[in-house]
């Protein structure tokens, strides 16, 4: 393949490189306006991003000769990332450096290029979501390797830099170490893979293994191991038992936008790398081509690797649960409660048809803007200078912020799975993929841990609602900067409006979950692919100041 | 568009409360209510199947309107279908009629979060109805749960004391059993489609695999006796907590006890006829095979609830707390009723969801009045009222007796055939539908009549005629100045519900005539389902109970 039919492909990544540089750069200016424009620059490079995205794919010549695995993959991952992006930018929004910022305004300090953070927050989290984005173009091991570090090494910075105190760092150290060893792991898994198959590309493995499946001996033990360690190594990016240990505390430890970017984007580089290995493994009912041409049908994951995904999915949904009813830190229960999300998203993995790849695919946006709404929400409010800590600072909200309130609500309702709200069409889908594969049982506990999560989602629901203002909330203040909110209530309202337009958005999963070699008739895909760029929901406008 | 009124009128009256001052959200309300009432009746003159045919074994034209579908969410086929038919018809009325009351019962007890108040109250009224006017599984799932929603939030901020334990415990329980119920249904479906050949009308030759009725015609034919049964136990766990049975209830005395009054209303008139209808929806038309294995046990759950709350309520002091729990008592006759699987006694199951709505919602307005006046509940503080309340006294009375049972007022001709049902539901060689209960359960649940004779009796004895006894006013109660006895807000409240359980304890005739061919068609397919159940029983003991057969069949001659 041509070098530079590639080099189109990643064409909105080039684009967003360049964006971190300008806003390194830009975060270095001593004019306070032009440090204020950091952030828009950021969301005017993540639009850019998207909107290239849409023009690169309907470059079908590109794609057919890509040799990706899925090549319209990206198209999905890269819109929803990019748009999810410019909520978290907005976030994130006036409340970055401020502290210094205020200083500087005051008179209290003289501006100093080293001590200023905004441009570097921001350059580093463009980074972050070009790592994710170039995930979906990984054409071999070593390039999923890179590009899930890339989007992994920026986010132990960003964690460090959202708030001067000394919490931040001891998460960032704790989030290192631990990101270190799952990396270490997966590598590993890579490795032995390597080692088994004698090949590092996607497609050529997965005709290797397939083969190997197929003959009287079955697949070498080093195979099944390398798989099994590659993929708990992953699960470390989607907080997946027991690569979990460190979510609680460092979503705790980060500051409010930062914990709302830990639990959008390494999740859903993590499922998508899940996704793209899962396929590289084999997947049941998935039908592929052998080099000569004829039609394979694939075994599925080996039943090792089936068990501990099962088991994975399993301990990760019940722990999550279960760790989040013990917790009264209400960033504590958001860390607990995504783990728990992964758990419910890597049913729709081992159901592995397409229905339960597509039913990931739109639980991730369902998630995101109900993570969006929450974090909206925590992001936006704070109390006496520090930020929202336990529940009971939220008492009383409905009475003096009743849009937070009723963000915050709607997030809940549609995490704990509330019909019509996103969620609920969400988990519906997994669980109708999960039962339609015959995995009744894995269904049954994830209803069961659905049922238990009601509890603290109903606190986080009922306390603004219900409770009255007590002294300790008292102290409640908006945020001086409007934007978090801003992006709270249209998350919020998107959880309610989006359910519409959800068979939009599923057929999109499913033309982009098309193999290579088994691509729809041009004319039928590109029908798929043309009404997209309404399709992944967001605030999609820079968000104006509100009040 | 018809059947949709019935949501976006209290949805449109919602958004009006929420944008108006809050000293006019209770005049909006009832202006709410009263509309949705007016809907309600126009709707009822409107529809034309009141008295039809059933088509033997085929499909009914029995859902009116027809063209009330949306494409909104077309995804693996689904599709919103709204429809009435006359039994969910006659609860839509129900709902309606309550809509302005617990408007009119709250006027003046709700002094704080006012707007609010109403806004649930009527979210809650368009959520019940969503519930009976839905045609399709995801529509009626949505509004049944959503009606969780204003249920929690209504107990949660304007409840009694223990108001957290109450709504929390009322949301989980509700909220577990219907996602039980729910997997049942999703398998159904998935079942359904995978029999029609796929999820979308488009590939499996147009049929909705959402719809309720296709759905329920499907899983009646196709699903084995092991599917069937595991089907009935999800679908069961979610409705019997709602109806609720025993041991399911627990939820229902806290909720029912520490809500305020248009809550417990609610709750009592049109919540719990969720439960019941979602079974007469569901469980009995879709899984024969396995109700008829399991009808016996279910009653005598029933059976179980209806002695054992009596027996609680007996003990009980406090007023509120003794009618909720007479509702768990009286809600069991309404199961077996509908166990009873033959016309008669599902008529008379239906017909006691309408009545024991009236009567229970009646009597917790009554209780709320008499709160709202002297603020105790308890039988030991309280007494002697007919003096000082005769006109509440006499609603008292009148609501008391549809209650118990007494001849000539609502509640007798349900109750009367629920057991008359269960009484003749055990003769295996009269024709028509023999069930598989028997007198048995019939004497045993008559026997809870007489306990609800006696601790309804004693309890309203005591309140209304008792040793006079009336708490001092404590000024820190005192918000508004009501007259001693009712005002004519409060009797207009009452008085209609009054007069309709007059109506239908006099002539009840019409109403029967309509649900005659929906019970009808609720049961097809059970003379069937019943008579290979007691084949293979025949074929497995070959004695049969002949003594039983004679004496019963001369009872179901009739």
């Amino acid at each position: 393949m041509e070098f530079s039919q590639k080099l189109i492909l990643i064409a909105p990544e080039i684009l967003l490189f360049c964006g971190a540089v300008v806003v390194a750069v830009l975060g270095l200016s001593n004019s306070r306006g032009i440090r204020r424009a950091v952030p828009f620059v950021t969301a005017l490079f993540l639009a850019g991003a998207v909107v290239g995205t849409v023009y690169v794919y309907r470059n079908e010549d590109a794609l057919q000769a890509s040799g990706l695995l899925f090549p319209r993959l990206g198209l999905f991952i890269k819109c929803l990332i990019g748009v999810a992006g410019i909520g978290l930018v907005a976030l994130g929004t006036g409340t970055i450096d401020r502290t210094f910022e205020n200083a500087v305004a005051a008179g209290r300090a003289r501006f100093d290029p080293l001590r200023v953070i905004r441009g570097e927050y921001h350059a580093f989290f463009l980074l972050s979501i070009v790592g994710v984005m170039l995930i979906c173009n990984a054409t071999d091991l070593i390039w999923l390797f890179l590009a899930l570090e890339l989007s992994s090494l920026p986010t132990y910075v960003m964690v460090a830099l959202s708030r001067s105190s000394r919490r931040a760092s001891e998460s960032a150290i704790k989030y290192f170490f631990l990101g270190a060893m799952s990396a270490g792991l997966f590598l590993y898994g890579f490795a032995l893979l390597y080692g088994a198959t004698g090949t590092l590309g996607f497609l050529e493995m997965r005709d290797v293994l397939t083969t190997m499946h197929q003959s009287p001996e079955g697949l070498p033990a080093i195979a099944i191991l390398g798989m099994t360690l590659a993929l708990l190594g992953i699960g470390f990016k989607i907080a997946a038992v027991p690569m979990h240990f460190y979510a609680p505390d460092v979503y705790e430890g980060a500051a409010n936008h930062m914990t709302g970017f830990l639990s959008i984007v390494p999740k859903v580089a993590g499922m998508i790398a899940i996704i793209m290995l899962c396929g590289t493994f084999g997947w049941a009912e998935h039908v592929t081509f052998s080099p000569e041409g004829t039609e394979m049908i694939q075994e599925g994951l080996p039943a090792p690797v089936t068990a501990v995904l099962w088991m994975v999915a399993v301990l990760t949904m019940t722990l999550g649960n279960i760790g989040a009813l013990l917790q009264t830190s209400i960033k504590r229960i958001a860390a607990y409660s995504g783990i728990s999300h992964s758990g419910y998203m890597l049913i729709g993995v081992i159901a592995g048809t397409e229905n339960g790849i597509d039913a990931v695919l739109f639980y991730l946006v369902a998630y995101a803007i109900g993570t969006l709404a929450l974090f909206g929400v925590l992001s936006g409010l704070s109390r006496a200078g520090h930020e929202v800590e336990s529940l009971e600072d939220l008492a009383g909200l409905w009475r003096r912020r009743p849009r937070m309130a009723a963000a915050l609500a709607l997030a809940a309702g549609s995490f704990v799975g509330l019909p019509p709200l996103l969620g609920f069409w969400g988990k519906l889908f997994i669980f109708i993929a999960g039962v339609e594969s015959g995995h009744i049982v894995l269904v049954t506990i994830a209803a069961v841990n659905s049922a238990i999560s009601a509890w603290y989602y109903l606190h986080i629901a009922g306390v603004p609602i219900v409770k009255m203002t007590t002294p300790r909330s008292e102290a409640l203040t908006p945020q001086p900067n409007g934007s978090p909110r801003v992006v709270a209530c249209v998350a919020g309202l998107a959880l309610l409006i989006v359910p519409i337009f959800s068979r939009n958005i599923y057929t999109f999963a499913r033309s982009s979950m098309r193999y290579g070699e088994l691509t729809l008739p041009v004319e039928d895909a590109t029908a798929l692919v043309d009404p997209d760029t309404k399709k992944t929901p967001g605030p999609e406008e820079d968000p104006p100041e509100e009040d | 568009m018809l059947a949709a009124c019935f949501l976006i009128i209290p949805l449109v009256t919602a958004i009006i409360i929420g944008l108006a001052p809050s000293r006019a959200a209770r005049w909006i309300g009832l202006l709410g209510g009263l509309a949705t009432l007016g809907w309600g009746i126009v709707f009822a003159i409107l529809y034309p199947y009141w008295s039809q045919v059933p088509v033997e074994g085929g499909e009914l034209a029995q859902y009116w309107p027809t063209e009330d579908t949306w494409n909104i969410v077309p995804l693996f086929g689904i599709e919103l279908e709204l429809g009435v038919n006359s039994v969910s018809l006659l609860l839509v009325l129900l709902t309606c009629l309550f809509a302005p009351l617990t408007v009119t019962a709250s006027f003046t007890a709700i002094t704080e979060r006012v707007k609010e108040f109403y806004i649930w109250l009527m979210i809650m009224t368009a959520s019940v109805l969503g519930v009976f006017i839905a045609r399709d599984v995801i529509t009626f799932y949505t509004c049944f749960e959503v009606s969780l929603i204003p249920g929690f939030f209504l107990v949660a901020i304007y409840g009694g004391p223990d108001r957290r334990e109450a709504s929390f415990k009322f949301f989980i329980y509700t909220f577990v059993g219907s996602i039980v119920m729910l997997a049942g249904l999703v398998y159904v479906v998935m079942e359904f489609a995978a029999y029609e050949g796929g999820w979308l009308p488009e590939t499996n030759g147009g049929v909705n695999v959402w719809d309720i009725d296709a759905l329920v015609t499907f899983a009646r034919s196709f699903l084995t006796p092991t599917e069937q049964a595991w089907v009935l136990l999800s679908l069961m766990i979610g409705f019997a907590v709602k109806v609720p049975l025993w041991p399911l209830h627990t939820w229902l005395p806290l909720a029912h006890n520490q809500a305020p009054t248009a809550g417990s209303v609610n709750f009592a008139a049109v919540i719990l006829k969720l439960g019941a209808y979602g079974v007469y929806r569901f469980v009995i038309p879709m899984v024969p095979e396995a109700v008829v294995e399991w009808a016996p046990f279910i009653a005598l759950l029933a059976v179980i609830g209806i002695i054992y709350t009596a027996l609680v309520c007996w003990a009980q002091t406090d007023i509120k707390k003794l009618i909720a729990y007479s509702s768990i008592s009286h809600m069991g006759f309404c199961m077996l009723g509908l166990f009873a699987l033959n016309p008669i006694g599902a008529q008379g199951g239906i017909l006691y969801m309408i009545t024991h709505g009236l009567s229970s919602g009646a009597l917790f307005i009554c209780i709320g009045l008499m709160y709202e006046r002297h603020h105790v509940k308890d039988l030991d503080r309280i007494g002697g009222l007919f003096k000082t309340m005769p006109v509440w006294s006499f609603f008292m009375l009148v609501f008391t007796f549809v209650a118990v049972g007494l001849p000539g007022l609502a509640g007798f001709v349900s109750e009367f055939l629920c057991l008359l049902g269960t009484f003749i539901a055990s003769d295996p060689t009269t024709g028509g539908y023999p069930g598989m209960l028997g007198p048995w359960f019939g004497i045993i649940a008559g026997s809870g009549l007489i306990l609800g004779a006696i601790y309804m009796l004693y309890m309203v004895g005591r309140l209304l005629f008792g040793p006079e006894q009336i708490p001092e006013h404590t000024e820190s109660h005192e918000g508004h100045r009501l007259p001693t006895d009712l005002n004519l807000r409060e009797i207009l409240t009452l008085a209609p519900i009054a007069i309709i359980c007059f109506f239908i304890g006099i002539y009840p005739t019409p109403i029967l005539k309509a649900l005659e061919p929906a019970s009808e068609h609720m049961l097809t397919g059970y003379p069937a389902a019943i008579a290979a159940h007691n084949a293979t029983a025949d074929a497995e003991d070959s004695k049969t109970t002949t003594i039983d057969g004679q004496t019963m069949s001369f009872v179901t001659n009739d």
